[in-house]
This record gives structure tokens, sequence and C-alpha cells, in this order.
């Protein structure tokens, strides 16, 4: 191409330099190369970026799956009346339920196991979870189902999920006392049995926070409900308060020392540590207002003052990037200042301020550091609430919390949890930040 | 206008809430973070089993949480605070200062305090006292005086342990844990080694310095106190084979597949030998009950009974199995006692 080129232009002086555009002389062919080369750095950064992502993506899921799915016991007992009754008389009566349970389980085993050796009811007691909770609620809700045969399916130890996963050797139990490698042999008869299956663990999703010596009874529902409050006060609140202010500064605001001020301060306040939101909810919020601890509401709040400066920083950017022509015809037909901003202004810019609002709150749904503070992290086992006041005052946990409690509970069961929690939460994620992209596609207007 | 319409709403819920915040129904605790598992299980029993709606509880470590119980009498505050050790004196004065005048104090049984390392890391069997006030100290006698710790690898504590060097992931100093550590370990060791009889008697040092001196961990980078929970510790020892951390003994028990544990003083730590007295670095865990709050929060003294009760506390208990060495009988008695006639810490003493 080169040679060819320069074959055709036999015109030029062959002692001077080629000044030709077409031409390629040294300089250019020397600025092209570095264009390359620029554009195989950035590749290699994309390059950088997208493994890590993937990396992350396959660490996540490899140790989050295993979560969603838990090992359960399928057994038919029968309970009697009496059986009922005495263990509804004592005090620790799920403990009463499981020991039905156990016995019955290990009834069955020794019935099958064609006189080998005696099944212990310790070791049905370590291959079994905390399922005493669940049988109860079960009769209580349908007393007369008492003398007919019932057939179970609660989640077996922890420790014999991990064995079934493979996460778990036989050698690695010698010290443990939680299960020993001889209950294996018990376990390994159980599922050639079909007694033990893996099965998807609904309550995961669905459930509350449980003790830590039962992670097989661990669900996420409640925090996502908590969440879900939060979300709702930092939606209300900070959105109109944060646009309002956004208004008043950008189209209404004298420019002045004073505004001037406001406006360092509330890009000052965007980059304030969230630890601190979380230190001023406890002291105004808790300790001078009385509101009561752990709620969500008290959270929202919090998050609410976290989120206003980005919501108003995103809002003031596209009030700003709508042409100044559409309020000079709006003002040119007759409207006041007022009409021209409700009716004309605030209209073109809605999909920036949706996505600033998106973004904000989903910035606000991953923080953990403010809740510490005011009693959203720790054991918050609560049920669904009844209503919008319970769900707004009732104690609850948020996601991100709840990921970080589980993750520094001492049994390996509640990490893999952990995991699985952060799969939950980056679903949300990225639900939002999908939903913030499709309004921005769908509105946006370009000038 | 709409935005406005909708800001005006907001700010009225906002003001509005304080009124709907009736009395709180749920018992609140924080504190210890070696108390909190047996803590959740309680709470998750007491929940299932009673009803009261579950206690919530926070963690944070003991001083964090006696702090926050000191703070005032009121449904903003916490109703109990876990504890991995006694409270201290200046703690009851800060309470009283602050109106929380009546403590019931509970203690709920032991905890071991164990050393482990990586499964496949080197081979820390056995440990002394004075293996750990040697390796940790920040100071040591030397020549008739005190000169920074010379010592770099555990083979030049003691012959028998391994050819590494030192680093010991130890509880931070807001952990109770680290109050006995430093007690039953590090000045254990430096009297066992004759450090102290030095300092006291060649150097001249008064006692309460000397002990001081004993208790004081050096900070170039051998020892690391951890603030976190013993989660944070095992992340710790995974990225570091050669290290050694000190652990809970129920934390210890539901990690075997990657911990191996060693003696001290030759005793193997278990339930059995802390009950027994035999293991030496154990220590009572406690709780405390804010008085003036029985009667006013439903549940917190039914709370503190279902804790204490036998099925519960006792040796053949959800507590126990998960690793808490239960009160001997008559002590388990004494302390449910002590809760049913609501004894506070001024009237037993």
């Amino acid at each position: 191409m080169t040679d060819a080129t320069a074959g055709a232009t036999p015109a030029v002086d062959p002692g001077r330099k080629s000044k030709s555009i077409i031409t390629t002389d040294d300089n250019t062919r020397r600025r092209n190369r570095a264009e390359k080369r620029f554009q195989y750095y950035g590749i290699a950064a994309i390059g950088v970026g997208v493994f890590f992502l993937l990396a992350l993506t396959f660490s996540i899921l490899r140790s989050g799956l295993p979560a969603f799915t838990e090992t359960a016991v399928s057994l038919e007992i029968n309970l009697s009346q009496e059986q009922f009754d005495e263990a509804e008389s004592k005090l620790l009566k799920t403990g009463a339920y499981e020991q039905l349970f156990v016995q019955a389980l290990q009834q069955q085993l020794n019935a099958e196991g064609e006189g080998d050796v005696e099944v212990e009811e310790d070791a049905v007691g370590r291959i079994m979870g905390n399922v005493g909770s669940e049988i109860r609620e079960f009769y209580l809700a349908n007393q007369d189902q008492l003398g007919e045969p019932v057939t179970f399916n609660v989640p077996a130890s922890s420790r014999v999920d991990r064995y079934l996963n493979g996460g778990l050797s036989r050698e690695s139990l010698a010290e443990s006392k939680f299960l020993t490698p001889e209950d294996l042999d018990i376990v390994d008869r159980l599922v050639e049995a079909g007694t033990l299956t893996n099965v998807i663990d609904w309550d995961f999703i669905t459930g509350t926070d449980s003790g830590v010596d039962n992670p097989g009874g661990a669900g996420l529902g409640a925090s996502v409900i908590g969440s879900f409050f939060m979300m709702l006060v930092v939606l209300v609140l900070s959105l109109p308060i944060g646009v309002a202010a956004s208004i008043y500064l950008e189209e209404f605001a004298p420019q002045n020392k004073l505004t001037d001020f406001i406006e360092v301060n509330i890009s000052n306040l965007a980059a304030v540590p969230s630890i601190v939101y979380g230190i001023l909810g406890l002291a105004v919020f808790i300790q001078f207002a009385g509101l009561p601890q752990s709620a969500p509401l008290v959270g929202g709040l919090v998050l609410t003052l976290m989120t206003l400066p980005t919501i108003i920083i995103s809002t003031r950017a596209s009030l700003k990037s709508v042409p100044p022509s559409i309020r000079s015809a709006a003002l040119g037909v007759g409207a006041s200042k007022m009409q021209s901003v409700f009716h004309h202004v605030l209209p073109l810019a809605m999909p920036g301020i949706l996505t600033g609002t998106i973004i904000g709150l989903a910035q606000a749904l991953g923080e953990t550091a403010p809740l510490l503070l005011i009693g959203m992290v720790g054991y918050v086992a609560r049920g669904y609430p009844d209503g919008i006041v319970s769900g707004l005052m009732d104690p609850n946990s948020a996601m991100p919390a709840q990921i970080y409690t589980w993750a520094a509970r001492s049994d390996p069961a509640f990490y893999e949890k952990a995991w699985g929690g952060i799969i939950i939460l980056l679903v949300f994620l990225l639900a939002m930040n999908a939903l913030a992209i499709i309004l921005r596609r769908k509105f946006e207007r370009r000038w | 206008m709409k935005s406005v319409t909708l800001t005006a709403s907001a700010l009225a819920i906002a003001v509005a809430a304080p009124a709907f915040a009736q009395s709180r129904e749920n018992v609140q605790i924080a504190g210890s973070s070696t108390v909190l598992p047996y803590a959740t299980i309680v709470a998750e029993a007491f929940g299932e089993n009673t009803d009261f709606p579950t206690p919530v509880v926070e963690s944070g470590g003991s001083s964090t949480g006696l702090s926050r119980f000191c703070e005032g009498v009121g449904e903003g505050t916490i109703d109990v605070a876990n504890a991995s050790r006694a409270i201290r004196d200046g703690e009851v004065e800060t309470c009283a200062s602050n109106g929380v005048e009546e403590i019931i104090e509970v203690r709920i049984g032991y905890d071991g305090i164990v050393f482990a390392s990586q499964q496949s890391g080197p081979e820390f069997t056995a440990f002394e006292p004075s293996d750990w006030y040697q390796a940790l100290a920040a100071n040591l006698p030397q020549d008739g005086e005190m000169a920074s710790n010379p010592n770099s690898n555990w083979s030049d504590v003691n012959g028998d342990l391994p050819d590494v060097e030192i680093s010991a992931f130890i509880p931070g100093t807001r952990h109770g844990t680290r109050e006995v550590f430093e007690e039953n370990v590090l000045l254990a060791g430096c009297e066992e080694t004759g450090a102290y009889d030095a300092m006291v008697n060649d150097m001249g040092m008064s006692e309460d310095d000397a002990e001081a001196a004993c208790m004081e961990v050096r900070t170039d980078g051998a020892s690391v106190d951890i603030d976190g929970d013993y989660t944070e510790t095992l992340a710790r020892l995974e990225s570091n084979p050669d290290g050694v951390g000190v652990f809970g003994l129920a934390f210890y028990e539901n990690n075997t597949d990657t911990l191996k544990v060693a003696t001290m003083s030759g005793v193997q730590p278990s339930t059995e030998t802390i009950a027994s007295g035999e293991y030496p670095v154990s220590r009572p865990l406690f709780f405390y009950i804010k008085k003036a709050h029985i009667g006013v929060i439903p549940g917190l003294k039914e709370y503190a009974q279902f804790f204490m009760a036998d099925e519960i506390a006792g040796p053949d208990g959800p507590l126990s199995n998960y690793g808490l060495v239960s009160l001997p009988e008559g002590e388990l008695d004494e302390v449910q006692q002590r809760i049913e006639n609501e004894t506070t810490m001024d009237s037993q003493s």
C-alpha cells in the first residue's frame, strides 16, 4: 500500500519529505503505532476488569449456590395426643418434639438394620438439624392430625449437608464432637434408602435468622423486608426533599455567598463516611427523639441523610442539562417562573432524577456501617411484620447487616449462607440498576 | 407542586413518628462476642417456646456492651449486657452515675480459651504460659534491666516449639478474653519464668509496675490484636500458615476440620478439663440485667429465667452441647434463685 502510493506520485521531489496526507511518513507511522498501542492498553485494561468480574462472579456462585439447597430427611411419624400434651407441658417444647422425631428415625433405622449394630439415639441426634420448631408449628396448627401418620421433610445437620456436598471429608471429622466418622455410615445408609435428599431450601429465601446452632433454619426473608421498609423511608423522604432543594438551588436561589456555602457543603456531605451518619442517627433519632432501636424507620432516616447529597447532586446535574431555550420559550409565552419549572423543566429532567435516585437507593441498600450503631446488626430474628407501622417500628435487620452477622459465626455453614445472601443482595442491586438504565433509555432526551 | 405536598406529608410523618413509639416489646441485648452464640441460641428458643417476641442480640465486645448498658435507664438503652469478664468497679460507678443503680449479675457458665493453629501448619502441640510470655512480652529482663524482646522465632523461646517466626493473633483490648489471656497466660508465664521476681527484687519495681510490665504486649508486629470476632482470627490464620490464634473453646470445636489445638501446661482443653479446673485458661461468662427494666420491658425476667433453666444451661442443654461449660449443680441453683428474687449486686455482697 505504502509503496504503491509512493510510486503513484512520482512528481514529488524525492529529496524532500512527503507532505501528502495520503502517503505515510515516519512521523505518521509513529503516531499510528502509538494509537494502536494505546488501543491495546485499553483492551488490556478492559480484559483485566472482565477477568476480575468473572473471577468474582464465579467464586460468589460457587460458594453461595449450596446455600440455596439443603439436605432434608423425609420421615413419616405418628404423634399421639398424649405425646403432644407431654411435649407442650415442657419448658423446652421444641426440644421435646425434636427428641420424638429422632427416636422415630432411630426406630426406623434399627428396624431396617437387620440385626446390625444398634444405632444410638445420640448419633441420630447429631445427624439431624434443629427440627423441633417446624414440627411443633405444624401440630399447633393442625391438631386434628394427631394420631395420624404425617410425613415431615426436615433439614439434616449442616455438617451432613457439607459432607454430601463434598465440603467435608471423613478424616477431618476425627476431632469433631458434632458429627463423628461413624455417623457418616448411617448417613450413607440413609442416602441409599432415599430418606436423605437434596432439596431446594425455600426457607433460606423466605425465613428469618436462626440461632448459631441451627444454620439449617437461617433465612434472609425477614431482612429483605427490613431492607424494603428502609428503602421506602429513604424514597419517601429523600426524593421530595432532594428534588425540592435542587430545584430551589438551581432555578430560584440568588447566586450569593450563602448559596455558594450551601453548595460546597452538599458536595462535602456526599463524601462523608457513612459511619458518621450512624453516630448521628444514634444520637439524634434514638437518644434524643426516642425512636426504638433496631427499627427500620431509624435505619431509613439515617440512610436518607446519607442518600440526600447524592440525589441533590444528580438532580441538579439533570436540571442543568435541560437547555435554557426551553425555559426562555416557556417564559416567553407568558408562563410564570414556577410554571416553566414544573411544566417544562422538571418533566424533562425526570429521567435523570430517577436514575440518580435509584443509584442512591442501591448505594443505601448495600450499606452496613451506619446500621451497626443503631442496633440493626446482630441477631434480629423477628418474623414478618403485620403492617406498615410494625414494619417500620419493630426490630428488623437488613440484607447487608444479616450477611455481615452470618460471616462472623463460628459454624462454617453460616459462611456459606453469607455467600448465598450476597447472591440475593446482588440480584436486588442488579435489578435496581437495570431499572435505572431502562428508565434512562426510555425517557432520556438528547438535545 | 406535587413534590411540595409530598415533602410536607413526609415531614409530617417524620415529626409524628415519635408518637408511634409505643413501649418496646422485645428484650434488647448487646455485648461480648463470646457470649453472643449462646445468647442467640437462647433467644431463638425463647421466641419459639414462649409468647414473647424473640430478643434482639447484638455483638461488639464486653466493654462496648457494658458501656452501652451503663448509658442510663429507659427504652433507648439496652436491657442486658453480655460479658466474658466480670463488671469492673469503674463500670459500676459509671452505671450508678447514669442512674443504673440496680444490676443483677448472672453467671452462665465457663468458657475455655484455646490456642490453635492451622491443621496443616507447623507442629504447635504443647504450650506453657512461659512460652507465651517470652514470645509476646514487650520487654524482658536481661542482665538486670528491661530490654525489648529479642525473641523472633518460637524455637528461641522453647526448643520444643517449631522454628518459625512468632506470629500470634490475640484478642483486642475491647474483648473480655484479652483480660483473661493477660492474667492467666502472660502474668502466669511471667511469674513462672522468674521475670516477675527479678523485676520486683532486683530492679526495685513496685508490684503494680511489675504486673503491668508482665502484661505489656510487644507492638513490633509479632503479635496482632484482633478486634473483630474469632472468624477474623481464623481468616488471618488461613492467610498465615505459621500463625497461632487465640480462640474460644466453642469456636474451635465448630472448626476442628481446619484448626488443631495445643495443650496448655500439658492439659488438653475440653469441657471436662475446664469444668474440673485442670485446664488453666478459662473464665466465667456473665450477663447483667438492668433491674429497673424488669416489669417495664416484657419478657426480660422470663428471658433470664429461661436462659438459666436446667433444660437450657444445664449439662444436657443446647448451650452445653454447643461448647459452654455448665455451672456445677449447686451454683446453677443459686443463680436461678438470684434471678427469681431479683437479687442485685449490692445486696448480695
